[in-house]
């Protein structure tokens, strides 16, 4: 594999940038792999990276039915946190935060990791005091954390609405300065490259159209370029979990919900962190390009569209505007919708099925990509060892049976409540 | 923009209505044995279809009434709705 750096730059350059490789082959569907990856996202090319890796099971295919990064790790927001209190999410999120670090380095590709902090406003003493316990608690698990006043939040981000007589006046707030953004394409193509690098098929346009399961165990899936053998088989399709789960009879603890998200113009640079209001669910980043990038609520009931309602966005931009009233002279540029894979706990499931060489990594609610290199390097050991890592083994399928759920925002089951 | 028929009041938008989830998800039956399979079913597992979906909407800025609604899950076109004690 060609190596990029800024000499393979100016040397191509000279060229007239006539003899890039590609970064990843075409190739045709073989007869049989050891392992089949279906999904081609974060996620999905993570798995067949550290599968490569960690492992060194590099007979593998990822079967993807649109392209590549098409799907959520293309249509997220780019943050990154692991501010988490439960210990099971906490220690999850901050290994991803120490894979997130290096990134760019091991998959030499620029996915142009920036920490610049991650800052949740509280607008009450009840939410001070929240943010306080979950501060502590994120501490106690090594994660950074920093509970800041009024006066600090006003020196760090002095272009937030601090008018006295507003309904929701910022009383302070949780920072987690080592949160932050990554470019969300530059891992999906980062870990196809490299994945592709070390013998794995990227197999686009391949849609699966049912499984082979002989006698309780998975022996291959079907798909649309034919069938493929293979002895252990993963899930990685967010939104699309349910529409596999029933090809195998399966009933999961989910719900597919949208989610939209937009950016503005670009404008000059003005908000230097990752911020989000906390008398509702709004979050916003300024992109390097200038736009800003806006998220909040799901749109509230099931959805497969891939895009989003109108009620929704205006909902979620005037708790922007709430924040950060500056917006509202803002042109928008684009929105755009993704369907998640809503929990019935908040927390994503990572585990073994009741089928033998089937494994599920689903459950990400609105919250995968910051737990794209995590989610994979934990799931191809999953696979890999036929038993779930240390760090997914609260994530399993069973704690639902059993009581155990990690229920972080204690919703409850209603998921289209954000 | 949803438009959703309430049986009660006409088509209004989907500001008045508030979402209650998959109207098909039926509770175990009262004073009988339960087992932990059947009440998981009932509490978390949900078909999630991609396609037509029974789900239940209240009017609650209207009415107040629960409603079931036949929608599909991927255009949102609305098929039918009814009163919440009557099956689509």
């Amino acid at each position: 594999m060609q190596k990029y750096s800024v000499f393979s730059l100016f040397k191509n350059a000279l060229k007239g940038h006539k003899d890039w490789q590609v970064a990843w082959k075409d190739p045709n569907p073989k007869e049989e792999y050891d392992t089949v990856i279906i999904g081609g996202g974060g996620h999905g090319l993570a798995t067949a990276y550290y599968l490569a890796k960690e492992h060194n099971i590099t007979n593998v295919a990822i079967i993807e039915k649109g392209w590549i990064g098409g799907g959520n790790v293309g249509r997220n927001t780019t943050i990154l946190r692991s501010n988490y209190m439960h210990d099971e999410n906490g220690l999850f999120y901050e290994k991803g935060m120490e894979l997130w670090r290096n990134m760019s380095q091991e998959l030499n590709f620029n996915v142009m990791y920036s920490p610049r902090g991650i800052i949740n406003l509280a607008h009450s003493d009840a939410q001070m005091n929240a943010y306080a316990r979950r501060g502590n608690s994120m501490k106690l698990n090594g994660i950074d954390a920093t509970l800041l006043g009024r006066e600090e939040i006003k020196k760090l981000v002095p272009i937030l609405d601090f008018s006295e007589n507003v309904r929701f006046p910022i009383f302070g707030g949780l920072m987690q300065p080592s949160g932050g953004t990554a470019r969300h394409d530059a891992v999906a193509w980062g870990y196809a490259r490299q994945a592709d690098s070390m013998g794995v098929d990227i197999i686009q346009h391949c849609e699966v159209t049912g499984f082979d399961v002989v006698n309780g165990k998975i022996k291959g899936i079907k798909t649309s370029r034919g069938n493929i053998k293979a002895k252990k088989v993963g899930l990685c399709v967010a939104g699309s979990t349910s529409i596999l789960a029933e090809m195998l009879n399966m009933t999961l603890p989910l719900e597919t919900h949208l989610l939209q998200a937009c950016v503005s113009e670009p404008i000059k640079p003005i908000l230097d962190h990752v911020v989000t209001f906390g008398a509702g669910h709004f979050y916003c980043s300024q992109s390097d390009k200038g736009e800003m990038v806006m998220g909040g609520d799901l749109d509230g009931y099931n959805s497969y569209a891939q895009r989003g309602n109108l009620p929704t966005l205006q909902h979620v931009l005037t708790e922007g505007i709430a924040m950060l009233p500056f917006l509202s002279k803002l042109k928008m540029l684009r929105t755009w919708g993704g369907i998640m894979d809503m929990s019935m706990d908040g927390s994503p499931i990572i585990d073994k099925t009741h089928i033998e060489g089937l494994y599920l990594n689903c459950g990400w609610c609105y919250g995968g990509f910051k737990a794209t290199p995590v989610s994979g390097w934990t799931f191809a050991h999953t696979i890999a060892q036929d038993r779930p890592h240390d760090l997914n083994v609260g994530f399993n399928l069973n704690r639902f049976n059993t009581g155990h759920l990690i229920d972080e925002k204690g919703l409850g089951t209603k998921t289209w409540i954000s | 923009m949803l438009y959703i028929f309430c049986p009660h009041c006409g088509l209004r938008s989907q500001n008045e209505f508030s979402y209650g989830g998959d109207a098909t998800v039926k509770r175990p039956a009262l004073n009988k044995e339960v087992s932990d399979e059947q009440w998981n079913n009932f509490v978390y597992n949900r078909k999630s279809p991609r396609g037509k979906h029974v789900e239940l909407w209240q009017h609650i800025s209207g009415c107040r009434q629960w409603i079931k609604v036949q929608r599909d899950t991927v255009t949102h076109e609305i098929f039918k709705t009814v009163e919440a004690n009557k099956e689509i």
